[in-house]
């Protein structure tokens, strides 16, 4: 009998352990979803909170109100549209830029001697244990209209008055793609390093060019790579907010900027809300990618 | 029931002291284990062998406790060990990995069992040391476990399992980890240590080599069935049917009738030999039953003569010629298209050039074999 | 790539060294003009360390920054221990109910965008506090939550990746010699995936200083983390105070994580050795 006391307090324990993180992830992370979504249909206040209770005893009468205003006034309103559309655009643009720089270091890092590669992969990811304001803050002194890369190219007399780089939709990009940048090499390197080189060896042997090898093996077999490290760049990217408020201009429209504006400077909290609701529909997709990506890879290193 | 067979055998005299009772493990539908039952004596090494898949491991992790039979029960001297977790089973098990713990030295792995024996500290040392002495690893009790080699480490590892002096000891794959050479000395060096312990032992293991040179007795297993239980030779000389004769060592297999069935003496027509095969003995069959015939490839005598005997004779071409140093093996075509294997001593030093009286390709030869070589397969 | 595959020609190298030049140099400049004498960021003016005097003094930044390592010591410690359990739930209990919207709950943190985390964050505080009255004000408290939230996230990808390596018989191989689930947890698996739990939480711990959104969202009055002062300040324009700050910043990560690369190494060609030696013998 004490055996099965014993296991039974195991299994208590067992879910202890589950319960715990499960609880506190209910709480602290879906239920907000929850209120997102519930304020999102609440009507503007001028009171604290800033919104009206949607579920009302009046008169022992309940009554729900549920407000679609604030959907209609994105819809309505031009500037949000216009606000998702440029963030994804720029976003997906952004992505793609820093696949392409972040494919070929990675590529690079996984062909280094082995004892090299770890060295190398901590180089890349060092930027961003650093903090990622400052690590924007510094493009600033450099795109500036009096900033180093314009005094430089004066100096080389390439240009005669400074280019205007700074508040501009460049400047976004560049700050997406250095900030996000790690984000892209990690992955492709992890699914990269992982591949067997004999294969290279194999087309090679059937007649296969390096340049024919690598886009009919390696990068179809680094997909799994790209997919993980663009939804990384990607949904992170679409709701930026830092980097558009710092390096972005007033007409570089993008929706964590508007949510945030919306938010603390109109103090509309239902409608801030409903900007998130939206964003989060539009986001559902790619995050359902990653996660497939991520329980595929959680699968394939069970199985060894 | 094989366990018949080996009735007669001295086993029966000794005591039971494992007993596995119609014990069946399903996982998502799939029979892994299927209505096992089996008894283990006192003091033997008993090996389950089988290819991977075939349920082996399961078995032995049931009886462990790492998991739990879905049907059936399992007895240790006795007493069910149903619903008894692995943590409190005198049973201890040497992994295939060894599963040493990498964070502690070689004493300390050996003192992590001992301690949930509730010894003294002094009775605990002198338990670790005696552990240590019986692998001859004394020398070695401060070193962390990557600062040995993978006998050594082996060795560690039975020694940590046999420390808490378990009334089993479970082998998984026990070479499973080493190379080919030091396969076979660690393997009577096991035997030896296990039997001086005087520990009943259940082995698992994939390769039939092992098993026929640790083991006492040996389970051949198959999809989730224990097919035949014996002793090494038994399931060599005796198969009693084509799975096992299949799965150890290599056999020829003969489809046939039966057509004579006397007390003294058996015949079937084959229709790939031209004359019957005859057996020194009779079974318990009807005439005319569909019936299999094995002969083992060491069993039978290749010549170019046709040899002066009405039975148990085959004709064919020789095909291709396996040279394995000891002996060669003859791949032979029987007219009827059945691939026949011979197994051929080199007794005599082979000297290039002197190929004359040798048998070689495209030969026709003659195979022939006793009434008492072949074996037959009723199922 | 395994084994062969192994030459790093030119092109390698050229492909690293811009890669490389594009991650640092902004931010050696960064630092290099922190020693400015001049107040303008792009004109240098003769070296001096006046910058990092006048940082120290700052104690709005001083109070930001003890606040700030507060908060980030408190959240990465509770996210490791949260982390940790929900790593050992998904890697070691096999299937349960409620596994995925678990799987999808620890997975969905580490790419929401953090504008929409904070806003929920604190709607979530704001009605808790009409509802039962807590949290009563907005401050440490709650920016710990967030970020504990968001960390445990982080720290599971790392506990869980290397639960998944950890051969599985050491944890039966303990049992059977007679410890618990829970004995084996502590003896065994713990001592063994300790330096992923450590290398959890300096990332949560990193993750948290450098957080600004969320913060922003739940934090109080009385509770400026050291983003926030820095982001108002940077708001307002280029000033070598904040390249200062960024060189610290800067210089202290690096040491850190050059020094733990160099430990490990050093570790692992001990071990090399040690492995040699023993099948040498």
């Amino acid at each position: 009998m004490k055996g099965l006391n014993l296991s039974l307090l195991m299994g208590a324990g067992k879910r202890l352990v589950m319960a715990v993180p499960y609880v506190w992830l209910l709480l602290f992370f879906l239920v907000p979803f929850i209120i997102v979504l519930k304020i999102s249909f609440a009507e503007a206040q001028i009171a604290l909170p800033p919104f009206t209770d949607l579920v009302e005893f009046t008169d022992d009468v309940l009554t729900l109100s549920l407000n679609l205003f604030n959907y209609i006034d994105l819809y309505e309103y031009d500037l949000y549209l216009t606000g998702y559309i440029s963030s994804v655009k720029i976003a997906a643009a952004a992505t793609f830029i820093a696949f392409l720089i972040g494919y070929p270091i990675a590529y690079a890092i996984a062909r280094l001697p082995e004892h090299s590669r770890n060295l190398a992969l901590m180089l890349v990811i060092l930027p961003s244990w650093t903090s990622f304001l400052i690590r924007i803050y510094a493009w600033i002194g450099l795109l500036k209209n009096n900033g180093l890369i314009n005094n430089f190219l004066m100096w080389l007399g390439i240009i005669d008055e400074p280019l205007i780089m700074l508040h501009t939709p460049f400047a976004v990009y560049i700050g997406i793609v250095y900030a996000y940048l790690p984000f892209m090499v990690l992955p492709i390197y992890t699914n990269l390093v992982k591949h067997d080189g004999r294969l290279l060896e194999a087309a090679a042997d059937l007649g296969a060019s390096p340049v024919e090898s690598f886009f009919k093996i390696t990068l179809p077999l680094s997909m799994g790579g790209i997919i993980a490290g663009a939804m990384l760049v990607f949904i992170p990217a679409v709701g930026e907010f830092v980097i558009p408020e710092l390096l972005g201009g007033p007409d570089t429209l993008m929706i964590g900027k508007m949510l945030w504006n919306e938010f603390f400077n109109a103090r509309n909290w239902p409608g801030a809300s409903a900007v998130a609701v939206v964003m989060l529909v539009l986001l559902i997709i790619p995050i359902t990618i990653f996660q497939r990506y991520q329980a595929k890879e959680a699968e394939e290193a069970e199985r060894g | 029931m094989p366990q018949e067979q080996s009735g007669q055998k001295p086993e029966k005299n000794k005591r039971v002291k494992l007993e596995i009772r119609q014990v069946s493990k399903e996982f998502d539908g799939f029979k892994a284990v299927n209505d096992v039952s089996l008894d283990i004596y006192q003091g033997e090494i008993f090996a389950l062998l089988g290819a991977s898949g075939c349920g082996k491991s399961t078995l032995l992790r049931m009886l462990a406790g790492f998991e739990s039979p879905t049907s059936g029960e399992i007895l240790l001297d006795g007493v069910s060990l149903n619903g008894v977790p692995a943590y409190e089973r005198p049973i201890n098990m040497m992994f295939q990995s060894y599963a040493l713990f990498p964070h502690m030295t070689v004493e300390q792995n050996i003192a992590f069992g001992l301690k949930y024996n509730k010894l003294s500290k002094p009775a605990m040392q002198a338990k670790i040391e005696e552990a240590l002495s019986l692998v001859q690893m004394s020398a070695y009790a401060k070193r962390k476990p990557h600062q040995l080699s993978g006998g050594q480490q082996q060795r560690v590892a039975l020694a940590r399992s046999l420390a808490k002096e378990p009334k089993l000891l479970l082998l998984d794959e026990p070479m499973g980890a080493l190379d080919k050479k030091l396969r076979t000395q660690m393997q009577l060096e096991i035997v030896d240590i296990i039997e001086a312990v005087g520990v009943t032992c259940v082995m698992v293991t994939h390769d039939q080599e092992e098993a026929m040179t640790m083991a006492s007795r040996v389970g051949i297993m198959d999809a989730g069935v224990i097919r035949q239980v014996g002793a090494p030779y038994e399931v060599y000389e005796q198969p009693n049917c084509r799975m096992t004769a299949e799965f150890i060592g290599s056999v020829n297999i003969f489809d046939g009738k039966l057509t004579v069935d006397e007390a003294d003496h058996v015949e079937i027509t084959t229709p790939d030999c031209d004359k019957p095969l005859r057996m020194a003995h009779g079974i318990s069959g009807s005439l005319g039953m569909d019936i299999g015939y094995a002969i083992r490839p060491e069993k039978v005598m290749v010549s170019r003569h046709e040899p002066d005997q009405p039975h148990n004779v085959a004709r064919g071409k020789v095909m291709d010629i396996a040279y394995l140093g000891s002996h060669s093996i003859l791949h032979i075509e029987l007219p009827s298209g059945k691939k026949f294997q011979a197994s051929v001593a080199n007794s005599d030093r082979k000297v290039v050039g002197d190929d004359e009286d040798r048998i070689t390709w495209n030969d026709e030869v003659y195979i022939s074999w006793g009434e008492r070589s072949g074996v037959v397969l009723t199922s | 790539m395994a084994n062969t595959q192994t030459k790093a020609g030119w092109p390698s190298w050229l492909i690293l060294g811009l890669g490389f030049l594009f991650l640092y140099l902004p931010i050696f400049v960064l630092m290099f003009y922190s020693f400015n004498e001049s107040r303008l960021v792009t004109v240098w003016a003769g070296f001096s360390t006046k910058w990092y005097g006048e940082l120290f003094r700052d104690d709005q930044m001083m109070g930001a920054v003890w606040m700030s390592l507060k908060i980030a010591f408190l959240s990465a410690t509770m996210a490791v221990a949260l982390g940790t359990m929900a790593s050992v739930a998904l890697v070691r209990f096999g299937r349960f109910r409620g596994k995925t919207v678990f799987t999808a709950m620890m997975t969905a943190p580490l790419v929401m965008p953090e504008v929409i985390t904070g806003l929920s964050l604190l709607l979530l505080f704001v009605t808790l506090a009409q509802m039962i009255g807590w949290p009563a004000e907005r401050g440490m408290l709650t920016i710990w939550i967030a970020h504990t939230t968001f960390n445990m996230a982080y720290v599971a990808v790392v506990v869980s990746a290397r639960l998944r390596e950890l051969d599985k018989s050491l944890e039966e191989a303990a049992m059977d010699l007679g410890a618990n689930r829970l004995a084996v947890f502590f003896k065994v698996t713990l001592p063994i995936v300790a330096p992923a739990l450590f290398s959890g939480w300096l990332l949560a711990f990193t993750l948290s200083l450098d957080d600004l959104v969320i913060a922003s969202f739940v934090s109080g009055p009385g509770s400026t983390t050291l983003p926030m002062v820095v982001f108002s300040s940077v708001r307002l324009g280029v000033s070598p105070k904040i390249n200062a700050l960024a060189t610290i910043l800067v210089l202290s990560v690096a040491a850190v994580s050059l020094l733990g690369w160099w430990l490990m190494r050093r570790k692992e060609l001990q071990r090399q050795k040690e492995m040699r030696a023993a099948y040498a013998s």
